[in-house]
């Protein structure tokens, strides 16, 4: 006869097993959906490229010192890969400069938004989701006609006599940041929105009147508090934004290359596969760098003001 | 039974449903984007009673990689002349012998017999063309024959002009006007389409592929292109001239192969000597715009084709047309560094 610890531990073990398999799904998916693709990224990216795209399976770490290095085509001397680490460099600032814009545009949306009555609240709030019923690619084609030489700016100021001839802002470094901005921007409104929701604004109204300046309010009040909501939505824009390819591609006429480009580029033309993994790899440790950065940082504050 | 052979004998249950299905008469192409007349396939479909599905690829290299890769289900594909060897010694395309087959004789003589498939052994040619220089004349009005529209522009076109940005074909174009030879090693003549290509890219707008559009909008006024989009853009704006760079410029020939994994081979080498009758294949090239290579068609093309200069190339300048070849992998890793450098 078993006795109730013998009992107590049977079902313990069916208790962990029942665990096991009920978390199975989810530990199928990521195994097969994360794990296994980045898998076989990490151990292309350690192999040699075949003559005509593919790999070929011999160990190379040649890939991996290309990221950074570059054999001179003419002399062959190793020095700094100034192509990759211009993109890359490139990347990162657009990839910045859109975060910014987007907050600078969000922030503003969304205090707006949390200081309508209830009722008119979800009305903009579903104004806001409304771009994502339609397809990056077809709006970033909208940008497209609003910006180029005949496009509705252009030919507006031209009609009023402001400008003379169209300015040029298609295929420059000002649409892509017009595109970015305008695509990721949900992305930034949402998550501030969704912590100024929760702002009690009693403590507005306290700082007002204990003579607290407009900009005092907003500096020491109300941003510290929907702190959270602004670094998720910078994350949410940072992370696509990096790695953006359709909207540079389309308004940034395809001259200057994005990080997303040079690693198309291995795995068309190039026909480097290795150096192309090798790259996404490296995407992902920038990102994973700045995203651990961030969160220490805004850990650490927040231990500060605790 | 462990997983390997349940695995199997899943994999070879789905392979028999699947030949099932498609042994009623089908016919599947993994075609270009665009690139297939619907009147042409509607015509083999009733012909042979064989329902024909079209898959398209954006790039020859997107192609060998997926075909490689197996069990597409594919059993015709339209490589371009440059990766047809590549096909061949792979072994993914069968040898159906083409150049035996009841049509052939339309096949025109400068096509029967190419270099990348002597004696037409695995190939029917599909369409072919040139890679030349578009100018808008209302914009520029000098002579228009050269790359140096490209790699050297003229103050009227700075800032206006755009560059598919096809590698290989830019960096041919860049060594013919260097003065070099395609898939040269000399590292004096890279060196020099190096420094040439990044000097001349501040003049450029963008490196596009979308130029029928841009030309036609008035975005870019002048770009490198291919002869059957240079044509589509004229015949939307007559000031529009395609111009054979004398220099030297490009041809290419893309080519129906029969793929060894294919399923439904009967069809498929009907479709090939199919694409030999030249009513056949002119219904293609009045959809396509390019010239197809099966003498005898050109009487079947439309009005606006038959004496087209982008079509039918001027015998004044025939003689600088050469055939591209895909370079070794040294010659091309060279390639994509100079590509790299250029678009950093």
């Amino acid at each position: 006869m078993a006795t109730a610890e013998e009992i107590a531990k049977a079902a313990d073990r069916r208790d962990v097993r029942n665990r096991w398999y009920l978390s199975a799904p989810a530990l199928l998916t990521i195994f097969f959906a994360a794990v296994g693709p980045l898998a076989i990224v990490l151990v292309y990216s350690f192999l040699t490229p075949g003559s005509y795209g593919d790999v070929k399976w011999q160990f190379s770490p040649e890939a991996w010192v290309s990221v950074l290095f570059e054999r001179d085509i003419f002399d062959d001397t190793l020095s700094l890969a100034g192509a990759h680490i211009s993109i890359f460099w490139r990347s990162v600032k657009l990839a910045i400069i859109t975060t910014l814009i987007t907050l600078a545009l969000g922030f503003p949306t969304a205090y707006f938004m949390a200081t309508r009555s209830e009722k008119t609240r979800d009305l903009w709030l579903f104004l806001i989701t409304i771009p994502f019923w339609t397809n990056l690619l077809i709006r970033t084609f909208a940008v497209l006609q609003i910006i180029r030489n005949e496009g509705i700016v252009n030919t507006v100021l031209m009609k009023l006599g402001i400008i003379s001839a169209p300015i040029q802002i298609l295929y420059t470094d000002v649409a892509i940041l017009i595109g970015m901005a305008y695509v990721y921007l949900p992305l930034m409104v949402l998550p501030v929105y969704a912590s100024m929701e929760k702002l009690d604004f009693r403590l507005v109204e306290a700082g007002y009147d204990l003579y607290a300046s407009r900009w005092q309010v907003l500096r020491r009040i109300i941003f510290p508090l929907v702190k959270p909501g602004v670094i998720a939505g910078s994350i949410l824009v940072f992370i696509p934004a990096i790695g953006a390819y359709v909207t540079p591609s389309v308004l940034g006429g395809g001259k200057n290359m994005m990080l997303s480009n040079l690693i198309e580029l291995q795995f068309g033309q190039g026909r480097n596969w290795p150096l192309g993994s090798a790259l996404s790899i490296t995407v992902m440790l920038i990102v994973m760098v700045a995203l651990l950065v961030y969160v220490r940082n805004a850990g650490s504050k927040e231990m500060r003001h605790g | 039974m462990n997983w390997k052979t349940t695995a199997t004998a899943v994999g070879l249950a789905l392979l028999a449903s699947s030949s099932m299905a498609r042994a009623e008469g089908a016919l599947n192409i993994y075609n270009w984007g665009n690139y297939i007349s619907p009147d042409m396939i509607k015509k083999f479909e009733k012909q042979y009673n064989v329902k024909v599905t079209v898959t398209d690829y954006d790039s020859n290299d997107t192609a060998l990689a997926k075909v490689r890769q197996g069990g597409t289900g594919f059993d015709i594909a339209i490589p371009s002349q440059t990766f047809v060897p590549v096909w061949i010694k792979e072994g993914l395309v069968q040898e159906t012998n083409p150049g035996k087959m009841e049509n052939f004789k339309n096949v025109a003589p400068e096509w029967a017999n190419p270099d990348f498939d002597p004696g037409r052994k695995y190939t029917v040619p599909w369409a072919w063309g040139t890679i030349g220089v578009v100018v808008n004349t209302d914009v520029y009005k000098g002579p228009a024959n050269s790359w140096g529209i490209i790699f050297d522009t003229p103050d009227e076109l700075k800032g206006k002009v755009n560059v598919v940005p096809e590698m290989n074909d830019v960096i041919f174009a860049a060594i013919k006007y260097v003065g070099g030879q395609q898939c040269t090693d000399d590292k004096a003549v890279l060196k020099k389409v190096r420094d040439m290509l990044v000097a001349a890219k501040p003049n450029w707008i963008a490196m596009e592929y979308n130029t029928i559009e841009k030309m036609g909008a008035g975005d870019f006024k002048a770009t490198s292109d291919w002869n059957g989009s240079a044509l589509r853009q004229r015949l939307a704006n007559p000031a529009i001239h395609y111009n054979y760079p004398k220099e030297g410029y490009g041809l290419w020939s893309d080519n129906v192969v029969v793929l060894k994994e294919a399923k439904n081979v009967e069809n498929a080498k009907l479709f090939q000597n199919f694409m030999m009758d030249p009513e056949n294949a002119a219904l293609n090239s009045a959809f396509h715009r390019y010239a197809n290579g099966i003498a005898g068609s050109e009487k079947f093309m439309p009005a606006d084709m038959k004496d087209a200069p982008e079509v039918n190339i001027p015998e004044d300048v025939k003689s600088l047309g050469e055939l591209q070849r895909l370079c070794s992998p040294e010659i091309q890793e060279i390639y994509s560094k100079i590509w790299t450098e250029l678009q950093k």
